[in-house]
């Protein structure tokens, strides 16, 4: 045992050809190789851009000493001759994971949450690892470093994928004879981040996509605190994200808008991250381009669904179809928009698949000299390593790759892998192409030989007259060894000859089948041609054009602001003039410029609204559309959460509150917590990007939340303070408090640690940001107006406050609004006492009274909600349309933006079938900013192309499977339906 | 001493109130009412401008017009410009067997197991629920309550919303049996972790086999002569006799098809589709089997991303213009959403269909899918006086309120816990 120990020890140190020149040598005498290697006669890439034909490449000790056409070649040079082949410098992964186990979740059942670190002396957050070096688990892969090799990789950058912060990675070269002592180009190459949480670590907090950026912003505070000596503790994660500030930056985003997401923390903190993309750049690539990031893509390009199912191909949604369709066309989009990427295997089944997909890219009009840069001199320059590898310059690491002609090309050979001077054949690269067709005599009797397939891998074919014989051939070391049977198939002939270099006839000995032994011989009678591919080579693949949003019913182009007149209409101002017979309003520039009679039409597109009903858009107080996740829970307060950082621009359900007459809605965060996180307020701009639905200059709102939600009533959860009603007031005073000690702090002028979620608290405090409170029963709704009359400020508004009719008036007394249901109740206990009426009781007491959805399905008919206050309590109709327009307006503090038809205001504008509050009513056309983004004909026309589409695509399928290509199964991509309790 | 009398006395009132707050049933009707110039939306199409309704003994004597030369009965109630509707019908719901959603002590809807037809909803029902009071006021007088839950959840029974118990509120008795249908395309578990994403279901031949094999032992249970009694097989007996309709839960074309055609091979001899996403892409399959669908109710959100918008406003009125038989039911909702009944179908009218048309969808459609046609869902003579009187359209909920509700003739309160708490803050307010 322990000698075979020795013997793999031995076996270990010999293959290190430069062995450290201070280890002791027992196995014999040392000895030194210094010569040198010249590769001549070949097409050098010394850079993407500079070829040169002829050339000559010398290295020396690992290193590209020389290139060029005349080299001078010291004496101790061993020359081999490439006669013409190719040499590139080899390609470089920016985004590994080689060498390094990647941990996987613990299996088991979901345990209690656990909320407290599981470490001492690092970063409160068990997700923050910055401390995490990859060498430290790094253990070369030999199996690995092969397949990599032979995707024509010299040099992975590598690094432990799991956390928030993820630490160190290491700059490897793929030297198969070497030893680590020669493969570490850097042990410390860049530092690492994701927006995903360890699966290695339990901590509930970050439970969500804005926990995790709201982290990675307090996380960069926190260290800028403890660098300037504040923080008395050890905290051993912020020492080594300090100490790694300087390396390269990489951040593991994915999609296209948590590109965007990475690249915002990294304006925020003034870090230029290099970016781990998801592929599907190309949807939103102007926002892209204005990061300035260098970029690292992924090439996995979805295979073609199965759709020979029409029962299961309905299932899949355009937007995935069109994936399908559009991702392979992403580098192209990335070079035309001349944005710098690298190209990585991230996301790849195995190394083998890139060079198919690669090959994709380029027929969708990748360029080859982009395709290069991005597999070479980019990621050499990302890892700031260019004087080191990516090229073939002299002093270079000498990794390079032998082929046998473009590497790029389908046909092309690669037959070997140089990384760090050390040769790894991949092909034999001095194996004769015997691929042609042969005639051949054997025993006597003559057939036909066709040699084909691959040079190294070739199949043979046998035919007597026009019979084919079975056949089996292989080839190996300039050895051919052939066997085929007998026309009955019972006798079989053995044939092995060596291949001559000088003869393309093939030769030697034949053993017949009673085994007896004689000779072959076979004549070349031509050479092998690739047969011509059916024209598909030159048919330029469909993309199907990315529409706004790209998804189902997105847009060819964002809908422009018109200048509109809508004639004769019944218009609900919302305001002291009520409701106006025959009337005309103008639009213009995005505003409601004119409300009259007769109104001119000179340059106006004119909508005749005789019998219609004109309004004012929607305005949702309570919405969780169009946003990617709903809850931080992970945490009792949230308050450095914030929406605007989650919303969801392609969520279907924008569209149809478009169609329920909806503009402007407030996405909150859910009610996990007694303090959530900030609010979104959007204008539901239908195809515009996630920042620009966002309100200009919006009204700063947070949400609270009160009752069996925060106190975890309706599930197993027992261990997160509050667990009462009366923990949750305890709770707001001790964060109130804290609060205003930190602003008074931070007013003094003394340095302070920047804690944003004080920061926003503060802000409440100040009456800077307003609270909207979810709320039920009147106890609690008391309390926390008591709260915030103790610290001197007012609740902006009471959301859902079913029990608000019990205590209107406290609450007109504290001024705070309410938006409730109109008619929600049962379940759960804490709406026991709901009661439909609860608007109605609470207006007449002169409480602003809006009328909320908290539900995509609810929301596309809030002016039917609104229609039940008259039922409810008998509102009029003028004062019921206002639940859902001017009050909610006022609540959000954007009533002098929205909410009425006034001249001035935003042309935020819905045109009805009918009187807006029947159940009859339809929206025909709704506006924003004067730009329709609903509109029934439109609608009408969408629906037609996305059937029109998906046919054309769903055909593209079947080509592709009947192709042979692997496909897979169709699936139905959900995106969960938010509401307030959602986790 | 006294004080403490009255302290009791407050504690109890208060006790009434909080906790058994459901109005008192109506007596039997002793003398008769005739109702006077509404406009009756008769529930079969037909509207009435003027009209007169009269009932006795808790039936019909007369619907017609106010013009008739006749006399009145008894109570005469005018009730010019008002509406008179038949008793809204909900179908497939949990009424009564489910009060407070997230409290677990209250629901009573759905029993373990996978195969369970012999539960009954019946003597579960809650005849004092609150949640059940609250449809009154808005016209659901009657419905279906039914188990849920597993694959054949159990044992329907149609009750009136008006009662001291359940024996009382029986309409009728073990009307049917449900059946969930397994998803060929289905939902990853994503609460295990899975991606939510839907995809194939490979179980799905097996479970639909198994679903089978149950009915056809169940039929051949019928003919043996064993004595020993099987509890779920003998629940299903009606279905192939044909006093039980079997509801069959399904969304998918394929589940639909595969449902029918296996369900009538083994000899159910009714089928109601509940559900019925996907149905109107074969509408002719369904006449050709006399298949009635109960539709999910408008408001609720499409299926799939790409879907129109108002699919689901529109779906009803589809299946209805290809000539099924169809009513309305929410079970993606919510219980207390069964309120809402009426509005479902004003949302269908909104699509095109004439109210009146759509009015049958939650009166006489469902009765005749519950087989109480004979007795409810239309104002005709002879059939029960189910009805109300509303101040306007009944399907707009802006208009839809009531005055006067009737169940059997029985002048029923249009209180509830809702309304007494309304009045009771509007009295603080007021300082009554």
């Amino acid at each position: 045992m322990k000698m075979r120990f020795f013997a793999l020890a031995i076996m270990w140190c010999s293959v290190s050809l430069f062995a450290q020149e201070y280890f002791p040598k027992n196995d014999g005498v040392k000895a030194e190789d210094l010569n040198y290697t010249a590769l001549t006669n070949a097409k050098i890439y010394v850079t993407p851009t500079k070829v040169i034909d002829n050339a000559t490449l010398l290295i020396h000790k690992g290193k590209v000493v020389e290139v060029g056409k005349s080299v001078n070649l010291p004496q101790n040079t061993v020359s081999i001759d490439l006669n013409g082949k190719f040499i590139y410098p080899s390609f470089i992964d920016v985004y590994s994971d080689f060498g390094i186990e990647q941990p996987k979740r613990a299996s088991g059942g979901r345990r209690t949450a656990q909320y407290e670190p599981s470490r001492e002396g690092f970063y409160w957050n068990d997700h923050i690892m910055p401390e995490n070096k990859a060498i430290g688990v790094f253990k070369y892969d030999d199996k690995k470093a092969e397949e990599l090799r032979k995707a024509g990789f010299g040099t992975v950058n590598t690094h432990i994928h799991d956390g928030i912060a993820r630490g160190t990675g290491a700059l490897i070269a793929l030297n198969g004879k070497g030893s680590d002592a020669d493969r570490i180009l850097d042990d410390k190459s860049a530092q690492y981040f994701s927006l995903k949480r360890s699966v290695l670590k339990s901590q509930s907090y970050p439970s969500s996509l804005m926990g995790s950026l709201a982290l990675l912003r307090q996380m960069y505070f926190d260290a800028d605190w403890y660098a300037k000596g504040n923080i008395e503790t050890k905290d051993r994660s912020l020492e080594s994200l300090n100490a790694n500030k300087n390396l390269v930056q990489i951040f593991e985003a994915g999609d296209k808008n948590h590109v965007l997401r990475a690249h915002k923390i990294g304006k925020t903190f003034n870090i230029p991250y290099v970016i781990l993309t998801g592929g599907n750049e190309y949807e939103n690539i102007t926002d892209i381009k204005a990061t300035n990031a260098k970029l690292i893509v992924p090439i996995n390009f979805p295979k073609a669904y199965d759709v020979s199912n029409p029962f299961q191909a309905q299932f899949i949604s355009l937007k995935d179809m069109r994936l399908w369709n559009q991702a392979p066309s992403n580098p192209k989009v990335l070079e035309e928009n001349e944005i710098t990427f690298s190209l990585t295997l991230h996301d790849l089944k195995s190394p083998g698949e890139f060079k198919d997909k690669l090959a994709t890219a380029i027929e969708y009009g990748l360029s080859k000299a982009t395709a290069l840069k991005a597999l070479t001199t980019v990621p050499a320059a990302i890892l700031g390593k260019s004087e080191e590898i990516g090229t073939l310059q002299n002093g270079s690491q000498a990794n390079f790759l032998i082929t046998s002609g473009d590497i790029f090309d389908k046909g092309t050979v690669l037959f070997e892998n140089w990384v760090q001077g050390q040769q790894h054949i991949i092909n034999d690269k001095e194996l004769k192409d015997i691929r042609g067709n042969y005639e051949l005599s054997a025993g006597g009797n003559n057939y036909t030989l066709s040699i084909s397939g691959e040079p190294g891998k070739p199949k043979a074919e046998i035919k007597e007259g026009e019979d084919k014989r079975s056949s089996s051939l292989s080839y190996d070391n300039s050895w051919v060894a052939l066997t085929f049977h007998n026309k009955e198939g019972d006798k079989i002939y053995r044939m092995s000859g060596k291949v001559n270099p000088d003869s393309d006839d093939i030769s030697g000995r034949l053993i017949l089948p009673n085994g007896s032994e004689t000779t072959f011989t076979a004549k070349k009678t031509s050479s092998f041609s690739e047969k011509p591919k059916n024209n598909k080579q030159d048919k330029t693949p469909v993309v199907q054009p990315v529409t706004y949003p790209n998804v189902g019913y997105g847009y060819a182009s964002r809908p422009k602001q018109e200048t509109i007149l809508f004639k004769n209409a019944t218009v609900w101002t919302s305001e002291e003039a009520g409701i106006l017979e025959a009337t005309d309003v103008l639009i213009n520039n995005g505003k409601i410029s004119k409300i009259g009679k007769n109104l001119s039409t000179r340059g106006a597109t004119v909508i005749d609204a005789t019998g219609k009903h004109l309004t004012a858009g929607i305005i949702d107080e309570h919405s969780h559309i169009a946003l990617l996740s709903v809850n931080e829970s992970g945490q009792n307060s949230t308050a450095e959460v914030k929406m605007e950082d989650v919303v969801d621009s392609e969520h279907i359900g924008i569209y149809r509150n478009l169609a329920g007459g909806v503009t402007s809605a407030q996405l909150l965060h859910g009610s996990a917590n007694p303090i959530g996180g900030r609010s979104a307020i959007i204008k539901l701009k239908w195809g515009a990007s996630a920042d620009e639905m966002i309100y200009d200059n919006s009204p700063k709102f947070i949400k609270f939340a009160l009752g069996e939600n925060v106190k975890q009533s309706n599930w197993s959860s027992f261990s997160r303070f509050p667990q009462s009603r009366m923990g949750v007031e305890q709770m707001f005073i001790n964060y109130f408090q804290r609060a205003k000690e930190y602003d008074l702090k931070k007013k003094s002028g003394q340095a302070y640690r920047v804690d944003e979620e004080m920061e926003t608290l503060a802000e409440i405090l100040n009456g800077e940001r307003f609270i909207s409170c979810h709320s039920y029963v009147q106890s609690e709704i008391n309390m926390l107006i008591k709260v915030a009359e103790k610290f001197d400020f007012t609740i902006n508004t009471f959301t859902h406050i079913l029990e608000g009719y019990k205590l209107a008036d406290k609450m007109k007394e504290h001024g705070v609004g309410a938006s409730t249901f109109s008619d929600w109740w049962a379940y759960k206990y804490e709406v026991n006492d709901a009661i439909p009426y609860n608007a109605a009781i609470m207006q007449s007491q002169g409480v602003t009274v809006a009328l909320n959805s908290d539900d995509a399905e609810m929301s596309r008919r809030l002016n039917q909600e609104a229609a039940k206050t008259v039922k409810y309590g008998g509102m009029t109709e003028l004062e019921a349309w206002k639940m859902v327009t001017i009050n909610p307006a006022k609540l959000l503090h954007l009533d002098d933006k929205v909410g009425s038809i006034k001249e001035g205001k935003d042309a935020d504008i819905v045109l009805w079938s009918h009187n807006p509050l029947s159940v009859y009513s339809k929206a025909e056309k709704t506006l924003i900013e004067g730009a329709v983004y609903f509109d029934l004909e439109k609608d009408k026309q969408q629906r037609e192309a996305i059937k029109a589409e998906k046919a054309k695509l769903i055909n593209l399928m079947l080509e592709e499977k009947n192709k042979g290509k692997a496909t897979q199964a169709p699936k139905k991509s959900e995106k969960e339906e938010f509401h307030c309790d959602s986790l | 001493m006294k004080n403490l009398k009255i302290t009791i006395l407050i504690v109890l009132i208060l006790c009434t109130y909080q906790n058994f707050a459901q109005q008192t049933p109506a007596p039997e009707q002793k003398t008769g009412i005739s109702i006077e110039g509404a406009v009756a939306h008769l529930g079969n199409g037909e509207v009435i401008e003027n009209s007169l309704i009269m009932f006795e003994n808790g039936k019909l004597t007369f619907v017609g017009s106010a013009n008739a030369r006749i006399a009145r009965t008894g109570t005469v109630i005018d009730a010019k410009g008002k509406h008179v509707y038949p008793g809204f019908i909900a179908t497939c719901t949990s009424l009564g067997l489910i009060e407070v959603d997230a409290v677990r002590a209250t629901n009573d809807k759905a029993e373990i197991g996978d195969i369970t037809p012999h539960v009954r909803s019946l003597i579960a029902y809650n005849a004092e629920s609150r949640v059940v009071e609250s449809m009154r006021p808005n016209g659901v007088l009657l419905g279906q309550v039914s188990p849920k839950g597993g694959t054949i959840s159990g044992t329907s029974s149609v009750m009136q919303f008006d009662a001291w118990n359940w024996e009382d509120a029986a309409v009728k008795v073990d009307d049917g049996i449900h059946l969930n249908w397994p998803e060929s395309f289905k939902q990853g578990r994503w609460w295990l972790g899975e991606d939510r994403a839907y995809k194939p279901n490979k179980d799905y031949p097996e479970e639909t086999a198994k679903i089978e094999n149950f009915l056809k032992s169940a039929k051949a249970y019928s003919k043996g002569k064993e004595t020993k009694n099987n509890q779920a097989y003998g629940a299903t007996q009606g279905l192939f006799q044909g006093t039980q309709k079997l509801y069959v839960y399904a969304d998918g074309e394929k589940e639909i098809l595969d449902a029918v055609t296996a369900l009538k091979n083994i000899g159910v001899k009714h089928i109601v589709l509940v559900g019925g996403y996907d149905a109107h892409k074969i509408t002719e399959f369904l006449k050709q089997h006399q298949v009635s669908v109960l539709v999910r109710a408008p408001h609720n959100l499409p299926k799939h991303e790409d879907d129109d918008y108002d699919l689901p406003y529109r779906l009803p009125k589809i299946l209805s213009d290809a000539g099924l038989l169809v009513a309305i039911q929410n079970i993606d909702a919510m219980n207390f959403q069964n309120r809402n009944l009426p509005f479902y179908a004003g949302q269908i009218a909104q699509q095109g269909m004439s109210p009146e048309k759509a009015l049958e969808m939650i009166t006489s459609n469902p009765a005749k899918i519950l087989g109480i046609d004979q007795t409810y869902g239309t104002l005709e003579v002879g059939k029960s006086a189910t009805l109300f009187i509303s101040e306007g359209d009944a399907l707009d909920m802006r208009t839809n309120r009531l005055t006067k509700a009737f169940i059997d003739g029985r002048d029923i309160s249009l209180e509830t816990h809702q309304t007494q708490l309304w009045k009771r803050y509007m009295g603080k307010y007021e300082g009554k």
